[in-house]
C-alpha cells in the first residue's frame, strides 16, 4: 500500500501550498495585483516567529498569534505606501516593483540572518504521528491541512457574509462604482492585503515547523502557490486547494520514482492542467 | 436655502475640455433636472459633483461647504448619492448585496433601509438573492436607485436613468419619485427626453457642448428656446 | 505638402558617434588591459540580455521573469555541441539560438495562455522545469555541473588572435569572446532598431498604446507577440552560449539564476529606462559602476539595486532616459515618426 500512502502524504502536502496559494489569490482577486514577493513574504513570516519564539521563550503558535498584527500592519503599509501607487491597466509598474521588492527581502534576510537553514522547533509535534491501518499520517501534515481548510472557511465567511467582504467583491468588480457607494478603494486594498499577510502568517508558521527554510526559498514557494491558484481556476478558494492537493501529490508520486523527480513532476501537473483547462478546474464565470 | 451649487465649474478630460464654466443651483427639496444631447456634458457635470472627477475645490458648493476636490467616497459620506449612467451594478454581488454595499461603514439613520426600498420597489424583495446583472433593465435601474437611496442622501444624482428602458418602464420608475422627494432628498435628474424632464423637475438647464444654453422653470420655456439650446439650431 | 520623418539631428550625432565608438571597440584590444576586456565582456553581453528584455516588456508587453531559462539553453546547448558533438564552441553558438528558439515555441504555447500578469509567472515555471529537467542529463554533468573540454579550449581565433597581440591563450580567448560579444551587441542593437522602425516595429508600438485600436485596424496581436517572443529568445540564448563560453563552467544552477539573467537585466531596464533603446544602455553602465563600487557588500548591493528599481519605477516609471529625454527632447534612436509640413503647392 505503499502509493495509497503516497498519495494521501501528497494530498496533505496539498494544504501547506493551498496556505502558501490563498493569500495570492486574495490579492489577485480584489485587485488584479500579482505580487511577485508573496513566498519572500511567506519567509519573512517564517523569519519573525522564529524570533519571537526564540526571544520571548514561547510556543510557536502563540508566536504566530503574536506575529499576525504585526504582519497585517506590514502589509497595510506596503499597499498604502507603495502598491496603490503602481495600481492601473498597465501590468509592468506593479510586477517590477514586487520583484524588486522580492530581491529586496531575501537579501535583507540574508543579510540579517545569514545564509544558515533555521527551523522553527515544534516539540514532539514534529515527529508525532497516527497510524490509520495501511498510512501513517504525521499530526503536523494534518494540522497544516485542517489549518487550510480553515482559512479557505474563514475567508468565504469574510468574503460572503461581512459588509468588508461586499466592498471586497464590489470593489474587485468595479471600484469607481464603489467609491460612488462611499468605499475608499485605497483603504479596501490596504486591508485586503493585510488580511493577506495573515494568512501568510498561518502559512509561514507551518514552512518553518515542517521543514528547514533560509532567505533563499520564497521565489519557489511563489511558484507553487501561482500553480496551486492557475490550476483551480483564478478566483476560486476551494479551487486553490484542489491545486494545491494536484501539485503536491504530483510531488509526492515524483520523489516515490526518484528524489529529483519531486519537484519537476509538481511543475509537470501543472503544465498539464494548463494544457487540458487554461482556465484551470472551476473558473468564475466572467471576469 | 441652496442646497447645492457649481459655480463656474470647468472640466476636463486630459487635453480635452468637457465643461466651460457650468452653473447650476438646487434648493433644499427641490428637483432639477439638466438635459441636452450626447456629448453635453451632462455626466461629466454629474461625475463632477459626485467626486469621480476632481476639480478646484470652489467649483462646488454642498450645504455651505466646498466640496469639489474632495473624492467621491467623502462627497458620498457627506449625503450626496449618485446613481450612475449605465446603472453599474456590481455583477459579483447579489440584489440585495448590491443595496447593503450602498450603506458600507455608516449606520442608516432616517427613512430608507432594505426594507422601505423593498416596498417601493415590491420586485427586489422577490429577486434579492438573484445576481443584480441577471434582472432585466428596468429592474437593474430600480437596484442602483435603492443601492443609491440606501444611505438616505439629501441629495440623489439621477443620471440618465431611461435611457435603454420601455416607455412603460420608466413610468414605474418615475412613479418612485415622489416618495423619494417626501423622504427628503433634493434630487437632480439628467435626462435626454426633455417631456419627462419638463414633468419632474421645478427648475430645467439645458446644456450643450459644455456649457449651459438655457434654464428656468419649465412653464416659462418656449419649444423654440428649447430646442435651440438643445441642438443649437437657430429657430 | 507633408513627409514622414524619423531622423532627427540628435540621431544623427549619435549615429556617427556610435561608428566612433564601434571602431575603438574592435581595435581596444590592442592596447587595453585584460582586465578592461573582461569588463567590456560583461558589460556588452548584459547589455545584449537588456535590449531582448526590453524588445518583449517594453514593446512587446511581455513581462517575463524567465529569461534565465533561454541564457541557460543557449549555454547548455553550446556545451552539447561541443561535448556531444565534437563542434568548435563558436560554431556551437548558432546551436545555442536555435535550440532557445525551439524551446521558446512551446514556452509561448503554454505561458501565451496565462492573462497578463500571470505570465510573468509562467515563464518562471518554465525555466524552473528547464532548469531540473537539464540537472537529470548526467553526460552535462547533472547537478553539479560540468566544464568545457580542455579540447575546446583553442577555439576559432584564439591561436591567430594570440600571435597577432603576443598574448597567452587564456588572454586571447578573452579578446576572441569580447569581439563576439561586441558584435552580438551591435547586431542586437542595430537589429532592434531597425526592427523597430520596419512596419512590424510600428504594429508593436500600436499594441504598446492602444491595445484594441490597434487590432481593430488589422494588427494582428498573437503574431506579433509570437515574433517578438521568439527573436528574445533566440538572440537570448546567443548571449547564453557566448557569456558559458566565456566562463568555461557551467552548472544549472548557475546558468539559469533567476537573479543574475533575469533580476539584474530587468534592473537594468527599468532604471535606464523601459520602452527605449539609449535606456538599457545607460542602465547597463549604471549597473556596472554600482557593481564595480558596491560588490563586495554582498546581499547590500542587491537590496539597493532592488530599492532603486522600486524608486524608479514609483517615482521615474520611464527611468533615467526618460527622465533625461523628457526635459531635453533628445532622442538617439528615434522610432517615432513625425510629420513634416514641407511646403508645396
Amino acid at each position: 500500500m505503499i502509493w495509497l500512502d503516497t498519495i494521501v502524504q501528497g494530498i496533505l502536502l496539498g494544504g501547506l501550498y493551498a496556505l502558501f496559494a490563498a493569500g495570492l489569490s486574495l490579492v489577485f482577486g480584489i485587485m488584479r495585483l500579482v505580487n511577485l514577493a508573496h513566498g519572500d513574504l511567506i519567509v519573512m513570516g517564517a523569519y519573525l516567529i522564529l524570533t519571537i519564539v526564540s526571544v520571548l521563550g514561547i510556543n510557536p503558535f502563540l508566536a504566530a498569534l503574536i506575529a499576525m498584527p504585526i504582519m497585517f500592519a506590514l502589509g497595510w503599509l506596503l499597499q498604502r505606501v507603495v502598491l496603490n501607487r503602481v495600481l492601473g491597466p498597465d501590468i509592468l509598474p506593479p510586477l517590477l516593483v514586487t520583484f524588486g521588492l522580492s530581491i529586496v527581502l531575501q537579501n535583507a534576510l540574508l543579510e540579517g540572518f545569514s545564509a544558515d537553514s533555521q527551523r522553527i522547533g515544534a516539540g514532539l509535534l514534529e515527529t508525532a504521528s497516527w497510524n490509520l491501518g495501511p498510512v501513517t499520517v504525521g499530526i503536523m501534515p494534518v494540522l497544516t491541512f485542517a489549518s487550510a481548510i480553515l482559512v479557505i472557511v474563514g475567508l468565504n465567511q469574510l468574503f460572503y457574509r461581512t459588509s468588508l467582504g461586499r466592498a471586497f467583491r464590489a470593489t474587485s468588480d468595479d471600484p469607481v462604482t464603489a467609491s460612488l457607494m462611499g468605499i475608499k478603494p485605497a483603504g479596501v486594498f490596504a486591508m485586503a492585503t493585510g488580511i493577506a499577510m495573515i494568512v501568510v502568517t498561518i502559512a509561514a508558521l507551518y514552512l518553518g515547523m515542517r521543514a528547514n527554510f533560509d532567505p533563499t526559498i520564497g521565489p519557489a514557494r511563489l511558484i507553487y502557490a501561482f500553480e496551486a491558484v492557475i490550476i483551480g481556476g483564478l478566483g476560486s478558494l476551494w479551487g486553490t486547494l484542489a491545486g494545491g492537493i494536484i501539485i503536491g501529490v504530483a510531488q509526492t508520486l515524483g520523489a516515490a520514482v526518484s528524489p529529483e523527480w519531486q519537484i519537476l513532476a509538481g511543475h509537470v501537473a501543472f503544465l498539464v492542467v494548463l494544457l487540458i483547462k487554461p482556465r484551470g478546474l472551476f473558473p468564475r464565470a466572467y471576469d | 436655502m441652496t442646497l447645492l451649487e457649481t459655480q463656474n465649474l470647468t472640466a476636463h478630460y486630459g487635453d480635452f475640455q468637457a465643461l466651460f464654466g457650468v452653473d447650476i443651483r438646487l434648493e433644499a427639496g427641490q428637483t432639477i433636472a439638466i438635459i441636452g444631447a450626447n456629448g453635453a456634458g451632462k455626466t461629466t457635470l454629474m461625475r463632477s459633483i459626485a467626486g469621480v472627477l476632481r476639480n478646484a475645490p470652489g467649483m462646488i458648493r454642498y450645504d455651505g461647504t466646498a466640496i469639489g476636490a474632495l473624492p467621491a467616497d467623502e462627497v458620498m459620506a457627506m449625503g450626496v448619492s449618485m446613481v450612475p449612467e449605465g446603472r453599474k451594478l456590481f455583477p459579483s454581488l447579489s440584489v440585495e448585496e448590491n443595496l447593503l454595499v450602498g450603506t458600507y461603514g455608516r449606520k442608516i439613520v432616517g427613512h430608507w433601509s432594505l426594507d422601505t426600498v423593498y416596498r417601493l420597489f415590491p420586485i427586489l424583495r422577490e429577486k434579492r438573492h438573484v445576481p443584480g446583472t441577471a434582472l432585466s433593465g428596468g429592474q437593474q435601474q430600480m437596484v442602483a436607485i435603492g443601492r443609491a437611496l440606501m444611505s438616505n442622501p439629501r441629495v440623489l444624482l439621477c443620471d440618465e436613468i431611461s435611457l435603454g428602458l420601455a416607455p412603460v418602464v420608466i413610468r414605474d420608475i418615475y412613479a418612485a419619485l415622489p416618495e423619494i422627494q417626501s423622504s427628503g432628498a433634493s434630487v437632480i435628474v439628467v435626462e435626454q427626453d426633455i417631456g419627462q424632464a419638463m414633468k419632474v423637475a421645478s427648475t430645467v438647464y439645458c446644456m450643450m457642448e459644455g456649457r449651459v444654453t438655457l434654464s428656468g422653470a419649465p412653464g416659462t420655456l418656449s419649444r423654440g428656446a428649447i430646442h435651440a439650446a438643445y441642438f443649437g439650431a437657430h429657430a | 505638402m507633408y513627409r514622414v520623418q524619423t531622423r532627427t539631428k540628435a540621431s544623427q550625432i549619435a549615429g556617427l558617434l556610435a561608428l566612433g565608438l564601434v571602431i575603438v571597440g574592435i581595435i581596444l584590444p590592442a592596447f587595453a588591459s585584460r582586465t578592461m576586456i573582461q569588463d567590456l565582456f560583461f558589460i556588452l553581453s548584459m547589455l545584449t540580455l537588456a535590449q531582448f528584455w526590453n524588445l518583449l516588456a517594453g514593446y512587446g508587453g511581455l513581462v517575463s521573469v524567465g529569461q534565465q531559462a533561454f541564457v541557460g539553453l543557449g549555454a547548455y546547448a553550446m556545451f552539447g555541441g561541443v561535448i556531444l558533438l565534437g563542434w568548435d564552441p563558436v560554431p556551437a553558438l548558432i546551436l545555442s539560438g536555435l535550440v532557445a528558439v525551439v524551446i521558446a515555441v512551446p514556452t509561448a504555447f503554454f505561458t501565451f495562455r496565462l492573462q497578463g500578469a500571470y505570465f510573468a509567472i509562467g515563464t518562471w515555471v518554465v525555466a524552473e522545469v528547464v532548469r531540473l529537467s537539464l540537472a537529470t542529463w548526467k553526460t552535462l554533468g547533472g547537478g553539479t555541473g560540468t566544464s568545457l573540454p580542455r579540447t575546446a579550449s583553442d577555439f576559432w581565433g584564439t591561436a591567430q588572435v594570440a600571435a597577432l597581440f603576443d598574448v597567452r591563450a587564456a588572454a586571447a580567448r578573452d579578446i576572441v569572446t569580447y569581439w563576439l560579444a561586441l558584435t552580438l551587441a551591435v547586431a542586437t542593437i542595430g537589429g532592434i532598431y531597425a526592427l523597430l522602425r520596419s512596419r512590424r516595429g510600428l504594429a508593436l508600438a500600436a499594441l504598446r498604446d492602444n491595445f484594441d485600436a490597434a487590432k481593430s485596424v488589422g494588427v494582428d496581436a498573437t503574431r506579433m507577440k509570437w515574433l517578438v517572443f521568439l527573436v528574445a529568445a533566440f538572440g537570448t540564448g546567443i548571449a547564453g552560449g557566448l557569456i558559458y563560453l566565456q566562463k568555461s563552467r557551467i552548472s544549472p544552477d548557475a546558468a539559469f539564476s533567476v537573479t543574475d539573467w533575469t533580476a539584474y537585466v530587468i534592473f537594468i531596464v527599468v532604471i535606464g529606462g523601459i520602452g527605449t533603446i539609449e535606456g538599457p544602455i545607460i542602465g547597463v553602465l549604471v549597473f556596472w559602476l554600482l557593481q564595480s563600487t558596491l560588490a563586495d557588500f554582498g546581499s547590500w548591493y542587491l537590496m539597493i539595486l532592488g530599492g532603486l528599481g522600486i524608486v524608479v519605477m514609483l517615482f521615474a516609471p520611464r527611468g533615467l532616459w526618460g527622465f533625461v529625454s523628457d526635459r531635453t527632447g533628445v532622442q538617439l534612436f528615434p522610432i517615432r515618426r513625425r510629420l513634416i509640413v514641407t511646403k508645396g503647392e
